[in-house]
């Protein structure tokens, strides 16, 4: 296969490439964490404001990427960041809203009435209850929600090359635009390989976080 | 604090149409798009969109009703699970890869294109489907048996009709996710609005970029706002009741 025989003749860059494509999703993410769970924490004290923000967030997700980056570049341009990892993450940021957000308010707002009552007896005030019973039972939904996020940001940020970005995104432009087609394979293979190998990490930490008790409950009910 | 709340978020929603409003005169799109020749290429770009997307819309909708309807039958019922799980591998596959792909394997033009864009857009719809036949509850069927129906006659009248609500939010999330991935598929040399997007990017000249991309996102967004009108409809009475109840 030339596939393997570019692989190997491109080590570094590939490696380099990869690298790069991970950092830029976990800043991404991990941006998107500081902003989403508190709005998803903040809005189950409110229907209506849920109902609105989720909407909005509903609303940036229906928004194609590429036209996300078409919009941002001449805003971010008037200072000057128009191209390059800037709009990216500023992109991806806003896509990973919708799941993080509605995860963290669903996981919350499923959380059984009868447990925050048990906290409320047991003399807990309202920001012990949130962190003692409500947050650690919304964990694992929490974590789907970031698996979501995180394997849509890993595509999303393939077409960021296209404005400059870098990440695995260059193999498959660069192999566009030669018409080499062991570097677009590559590039195609290392996303997707990536995106798999992160959906598969989320999914192991999700049952990981998962509290014991509740990991029992539903073997038991199995 | 209900009307404080209205109040806010529709004065945002007429700042954000206003600034959006000067930004377009300020980039120029305006300007762009009052030449005659221009405005008729982005209308041809928008055409050719469109039969991008129906075309591959029309062919995933089908495949993927067809897949979710036999992988439910008892007969390959054993294989739903493998499916499933097939399926959920495919769609953590990014867009670009899956166009690129299509590229290297079947050469540039419209045909890989249209071919890329159904193959990514079966999988929710069969996904979809698959669930929401999967999700009806036993007694149902059950009764539609005990009245003497024929398998043919529960699956129209009572599997696919129960199951609508969730194949239409599959359908939805199909068709706004192969509106962006046909702007990808300019790369391929396929046309549509990405040729004005990624020229505008090569160029640097944000009025021709924001003609490409405001009529995608809003493309899109009716899609979305569409699908979700007329999808009413196609729900049968007695379910979509249920839900206005909060049952």
């Amino acid at each position: 296969m030339h596939v393997i025989e570019y692989i190997t003749t491109h080590k570094e860059l590939c490696w380099r490439l990869t690298l790069e494509h991970i950092w830029i999703v976990a800043l991404a993410l991990f941006l998107s964490i500081i902003i989403g769970v508190p709005i998803g924490i903040a809005i189950t004290r409110n229907e209506q404001a849920a109902k609105k923000v989720i909407n909005t967030a509903n609303i940036l997700m229906t928004i194609p990427s590429i036209a996300l980056f078409g919009i941002l570049l001449p805003i971010l341009s008037l200072i000057n960041q128009g191209l390059g990892k800037v709009p990216a993450v500023i992109a991806l940021v806003l896509y990973s809203q919708l799941p993080i957000i509605r995860n963290t308010y669903t996981a919350i707002t499923n959380v059984p009435p009868e447990l925050v009552e048990a906290g409320r007896g047991l003399g807990m005030n309202n920001w012990k209850r949130l962190k003692e019973i409500e947050i650690p039972l919304a964990v694992p939904v929490i974590i789907a929600g970031l698996r979501t996020a995180a394997v849509m940001s890993i595509g999303i940020a393939a077409i960021a090359a296209y404005i400059g970005a870098g990440g695995l995104g260059v193999l498959i432009q660069q192999g566009i635009a030669r018409v080499y087609e062991e570097m677009i394979i590559a590039g195609a293979l290392f996303v997707s390989l990536l995106a798999i190998f992160v959906d598969g990490g989320f999914a192991l930490l999700e049952r990981l976080l998962t509290p014991k008790g509740i990991r029992i409950g539903r073997e038991l009910s199995r | 604090m209900k009307q404080v709340l209205t109040k806010a978020y529709r004065f945002i929603l007429v700042l954000i149409l206003l600034l959006g409003g000067i930004a377009l005169e300020r980039f120029g799109v305006i300007e762009y798009l009052s030449d005659p020749y221009e405005l008729h290429y982005t209308l041809s770009l928008i055409g050719q969109h469109m039969i991008l997307v129906a075309v591959s819309m029309l062919m995933a909708t089908v495949l993927g009703l067809g897949v979710g309807i036999v992988f439910t039958r008892p007969r390959f019922k054993k294989y739903a699970g493998l499916v499933m799980y097939v399926v959920s591998l495919g769609q953590t596959i990014p867009s670009l890869a899956v166009i690129a792909l299509a590229m290297s394997f079947l050469g540039i033009g419209f045909k890989p294109a249209i071919f890329a864009l159904f193959i990514y857009s079966v999988l929710p719809i069969a996904r979809n489907t698959l669930a929401g036949i999967t999700a009806i509850p036993s007694w149902i069927i059950d009764a539609a048996k005990g009245m003497g129906m024929s398998n043919a006659r529960i699956l129209f009248q009572i599997e696919l009709p129960n199951a609508m609500k969730v194949i239409l939010t599959g359908f939805r999330i199909s068709l706004v996710i192969n509106i962006g991935t046909a702007a990808l598929a300019f790369l391929i040399g396929a046309g549509g609005l990405g040729e004005l997007i990624f020229i505008g990017i090569d160029l640097m000249r944000p009025d021709q970029l924001l003609a490409g991309a405001l009529p995608v996102t809003l493309l899109a967004l009716l899609a979305d706002y569409l699908v979700e009108l007329f999808g009413l409809f196609l729900v049968p009475r007695g379910l979509r009741l249920k839900e206005k109840f909060g049952a």
